[in-house]
Parts: structure tokens; sequence; C-alpha cells
């Protein structure tokens, strides 16, 4: 028989591919079926976000951050209001940090409801995501409710919260939660014992805990390999020690570990969701500086110094002692950190944002090498990557 | 966010101990906010970051983050920021270098694996150099950009802006043409005090508002 001179070839996958979530141009160096070199090209998605927030005030970069991962909007704002709280040295009160917990634990519903049913769509299974985007639709109008916005909601503020809760929030808020432990347990039912999501998954992209911790993973990446970590619990903010939960941590590293790891998180979620809910404390949800947070609406139509202070607080803003922290808070993705330096006037000096996806998509080569083609879709799945924070 | 004293006085402890340990590498450790500063020599980086990986009193077995930081005024006008994580002893720490256009900094991605993607962003959005580094592209800005667009003294509507051109049939370069003039609006302005540990931004009209000690307040005649 004659020799065949075999060669590699080099493959596109993306940006314009449904399982790329988003604009991830990936350059396969394949052997056949299988990936010898995974080159991720990112930065289709890029706007400039960190040099347009150094132009505009600490108030005006707030929405920007809703535009990073538009999946969990509130999550990425609260390491920013940490950040700036912490540069002022301010202590929200317990209402606002108490209405802040509610949201955030919703957002990590929102994006893990988004992230676990379209890799089960990416890998086959096509029910769990119109199940899972209904229930989306009832989270995004508490959004809605407490905002006016779905999506890009701007509602943490350095000191607090933009508005309180309306009435009958807290009711609704409720039932759904009571109701929705049985949409967990059918998508689970669904999928875990599901013989083609198992093998898709089982053993795909491992993932060692001293290798997670080397690329810089963490959230559910990190967790999945066996690492107990949970910012939450480990470095808590706004009152996250009240409450009772539990970390959910995987055995083996792979990509069924990690959706194993969601699936779990939705429920400790849930748990405390629970207790904010009952325990929600009274009293204002914003900072009673009016130097910070604006002054209540009816106060301005009655007092001059209100009314000032509204207008220099929506042209000038406030000013910011100089100072750098880097604060980070658990976003559902992993550890979403800001590091804010200010040099005293009223704009950031400098707006590092520190996405989680970043990370993992850095380790795409890593995971990938050896994997058959398909397989890089489920990894990719599993990684939980949205474009608009790791593009920035 | 209140840090416990005890985690205070363990940062201090692990801030003397690297001290001593690189005493030729380490500048200077600083406290702000409760999080630790290391300065490190731009050579010795490597040296630091893997004292810092492996000591048993520090374990940062984790890089979560680099990047850069421009300070066009200073003699060095690049900070590299290097922000790690101890998951064994549940602290941070954050170790920064100086460097300039010219110098380059060692990459470490020989340390942390993490560190790839984080020098090459440095990289394209700074234009600060990392030797040794294997792979250093640019990776968020276009192909072909030029510039380092998050530098200080680069404008925030860039140079180039792109169209799809019908006749060409593919995307074109122009120079960015602004319908209007860029507006950027300063608004400080001496409101109650805002700034009064910044004697820098010192407005027009400010002076009057706190008269020198000495010439305000009437002293007293000595009496002989």
């Amino acid at each position: 028989m004659a020799e065949v001179q075999l060669k590699n070839f080099t493959m596109n996958f993306g940006p314009q591919h449904p399982a790329a979530h988003g604009v991830l141009r990936l350059v396969l160096e394949m052997d056949g079926e299988v990936v010898e070199r995974a080159d991720p090209h990112i930065g289709l998605l890029h706007r400039g976000t960190e040099k347009l927030i150094e132009y505009k005030t600490y108030l005006q970069a707030v929405p920007y951050f809703d535009r990073l991962d538009y999946v969990a909007p509130m999550n990425q704002e609260h390491a920013y209001a940490l950040a700036v709280e912490k540069l002022l040295g301010l202590e929200v009160p317990a209402r606002g940090q108490a209405i802040r917990v509610l949201y955030a634990e919703i957002g990590r519903i929102l994006n893990h409801l988004l992230n676990i049913t379209t890799f089960a769509l990416d890998v086959g299974a096509m029910t769990p995501l119109l199940w899972a985007f209904e229930e989306r639709e009832k989270l995004m109008e508490f959004y809605e409710r407490v905002s006016g916005a779905r999506l890009h909601a701007a509602y943490f503020r350095p000191g607090g919260v933009s508005q309180d809760l309306p009435p009958r929030l807290v009711d609704d808020i409720r039932d759904w939660a009571a109701a929705f432990p049985r949409i967990v347990d059918d998508i689970e039912r669904l999928l875990t014992d599901n013989r083609i999501f198992r093998q898709r998954t089982v053993d795909i992209g491992i993932a060692t805990s001293a290798e997670a911790l080397d690329w810089g993973f963490s959230g559910p990446m990190l967790r999945g390999s066996g690492v107990a970590w949970d910012l939450r619990k480990a470095q808590p903010y706004d009152g996250y020690e009240k409450y009772d939960f539990d970390i959910p941590v995987g055995k083996n590293g792979d990509c069924f570990d990690r959706y194993m790891v969601r699936m779990e998180e939705m429920r400790q979620s849930l748990r405390i969701m629970d207790q904010v809910l009952k325990q929600l404390p009274s009293g204002p949800v914003k900072v009673n500086d009016r130097k910070i947070a604006p002054p209540p609406r009816a106060e301005m139509k009655r007092s001059m110094e209100a009314l000032i202070h509204h207008f220099k607080l929506y042209t000038e803003g406030y000013h910011v002692p100089p100072g750098e922290t880097y604060t980070a808070v658990e976003a559902p993705k992993g550890e979403f950190a800001v590091y804010l330096v200010s040099d005293g006037t009223n704009r950031p000096y400098r707006c590092k944002i520190r996405a989680p996806g970043f990370a993992f998509m850095a380790a795409m080569d890593f995971l990938a090498k050896g994997h058959m083609l398909a397989d890089v879709v489920a990894i990719i799945g599993s990684m939980d990557i949205v474009f608009g924070e790791v593009d920035r | 966010m209140k840090i416990p004293a005890t985690e205070l006085a363990a940062l201090k402890d692990l801030a003397d101990r690297a001290m001593a340990a690189l005493p030729q590498d380490v500048l200077g450790c600083d406290m702000v906010l409760g999080e630790l500063i290391v300065t490190s020599r731009p050579s010795s980086i490597v040296k630091v970051l893997t004292w810092l990986r492996d000591d048993p009193s520090a374990l940062f077995k984790a890089l979560v983050d680099i990047c850069g930081a421009d300070y066009p005024e200073r003699e060095t006008r690049f900070e590299v920021v290097y922000n790690l994580l101890s998951v064994k002893h549940n602290r941070r720490a954050r170790v920064k270098v100086m460097t300039d256009e010219t110098m380059p900094v060692p990459s470490v991605t020989g340390v942390f694996s993490s560190a790839n993607w984080y020098e090459r962003e440095t990289w394209d959005l700074y234009g600060v150099f990392f030797s040794d580094h294997p792979d250093l592209r640019r990776i968020l800005t276009d192909y072909g950009f030029e510039g380092h667009p998050l530098r200080k003294d680069f404008p925030l509507t860039g140079y180039v802006e792109v169209r799809y051109d019908t006749e060409q049939k593919r995307v074109v370069y122009e120079p960015v043409k602004l319908t209007q003039d860029f507006r950027t609006f300063d608004f400080l302005s001496p409101w109650e005090g805002m700034t009064p540990d910044l004697p820098s931004v010192v407005l027009p009209g400010d002076e009057k508002a706190t008269p020198p000690a000495a010439a305000a307040a009437p002293q007293p005649a000595p009496k002989s």
C-alpha cells in the first residue's frame, strides 16, 4: 500500500455559529475528527467599556455593567457598587442589602436557566430550553417591576438600590419561588439520567482542582473540579453570612459535574431567596447621605436644598477619595471583579473589569486538546460563556 | 465589609515575610483599604510571583487578573497589576510593577497559565511588552489595529471608523469624522468642599473659601 501523506487541516468555528454562544471565532487545527489545537479569537464584541467608563461619572458608569454579562445584569452592577462603596467608606442600610441579595440570587437563577438549557440544546435536547425561557420571562418581569427594565436595569447603585420594592412584589416572588422547584425537577428529569446527555458530557473537558486554579477558574467551573470555594461564603458581602446555604461541589471536573453544580446552585439560590423574603427588614434602601444618594422625589418639590443636591448629583456627581480597590463578587459565572482606581475626582481613573468568562476562554486550548470536534461544543456550553463580558 | 484586625495583622505579617525572603526584589509593601500591595522590581516579577505561589505562608495558587494602568505624568508611566488569590488562606494580594513603553516585563506564563491571555490583553490595550511570552498577539482589538487604546493619550473616539461600502462590496476603514465636535463636560465645581483633600483641583475662586490661617486669624498683640 502506498504511503499516504496526512495533513492537519484548519477549521473555522464561528463567529456565526449558534453553538458558539455569540461571536466566538474558534480556529481549530484538526487531525481528522480530533482537535490538535484550539485558538479562540475574541474581541469581536469589544466596545471599549473600560475606556468609556473613564470618561463618565461614577453613576453614569453603572449602566455599562448591565451590558457586560447581559444574562444576569444585576450581579455585575453589584461588584461595581461594592467597589465604589469601599472607596467611599459607605455601609448600605439593611433593607438595601437584603434587596440586593434577593436580586443577585434572581440573577443567578436567570443565568443558570439560560446556561443549562442552551448547553442541553447544544448537545441535542430542545425541550428544557423552552421550559426555562418561560421561567426566565417571569423573572425578568420581576426585574421590570423593580427597575422599569427587563434587562438593563441599572438598579444596584453605589449607596444602595435605586428604589424600594413596589407593593405586592414580595408576594409574587414568593409565589413564584414556591412553584419553581417543580420546574427544576422537570428539567433535571429530562437531563440528568438522559443517556445521550451523559454520553456527550461525562469525562469531557476535565480539569483537576490544581489545573482549575492555575487557569484562574472560578464559580461553577472551579467547584465542578472539587474546590469548595464560593465568595459568598469565603468573603461574604452585603450580609450573605446571615443566610444558610450549601456549596455544591463536583468530583471529576468534567462538563457533567459543572452542569450538576449549576443545577444544585439554583436550589440553593431559592433557599437564600426564601430566607430573604422571610426576614426582609424595613427601613431605607439607600444611604441617607445627600452627597451620594439623591433625595426622594417628594422632598424635591418642597425643599430647595434637595433640588440643588439632585441637580448636582446628576451633573457633577460625587467625588470619590483617592485610592484603589479590587472588589469581587460571586457572579453566576464565577468571580466577577472590578479593579477601581480613583484619583479624587468625579470620574474613575481606571476601571478594570475582571470577567470570569475571559479566564475560561483562555483555557479553551487546554480543555479541548485531544477531544473530538463535537466535544468542543459541549465544552463551550459548559463554560458558560457570554461574549458581552469576555470582550468588554 | 469590615476587615477583622486579625486578618490585617496576617497580611502585615505576610508582607514582612516577603520583604525578608526577597529583599532584593520587593521594593515595598503597602496596605490600602485593607488590601495588600506588593511592589516588585520588574526584572524579578517571576521570582516574586513564584515565591508568593509556593511559600507556605502565602500559597497564592490562582492569578485571577493582570491589568495595566497608565499614569502619563510619572517617569515610568505604566503599572502592571497582578491580582492573586489564595484559596487556602482565603486571602488576596496585589503585586505591582512599574514600566514604560520600551522596558519589557518578563512574562509569568511559566508560573501561572492564566497569565497568557491577561498579558496579551495588557499588551493590546497599553503596549506593555512582555518578554518570553509564547504568543504575544493582540486579543481584544480589531485585526490590524494600530495603537494602544487604553493609554490616556489615545482619544476616546479613536482614529478610524469602519463602514460597509456597497460599491466595493467590502468593509472599508476611514479616518473618524465626527458630525459634531467631541463634547466633554467638566463638571468639577466647588460644591461644599467636595475636594478637600485634593489640592490639585483648586478651582477658580475656590481659594477665597479657605483663607490662609496665618493671614485670616487676627494675631493677638504680643504683650511685652
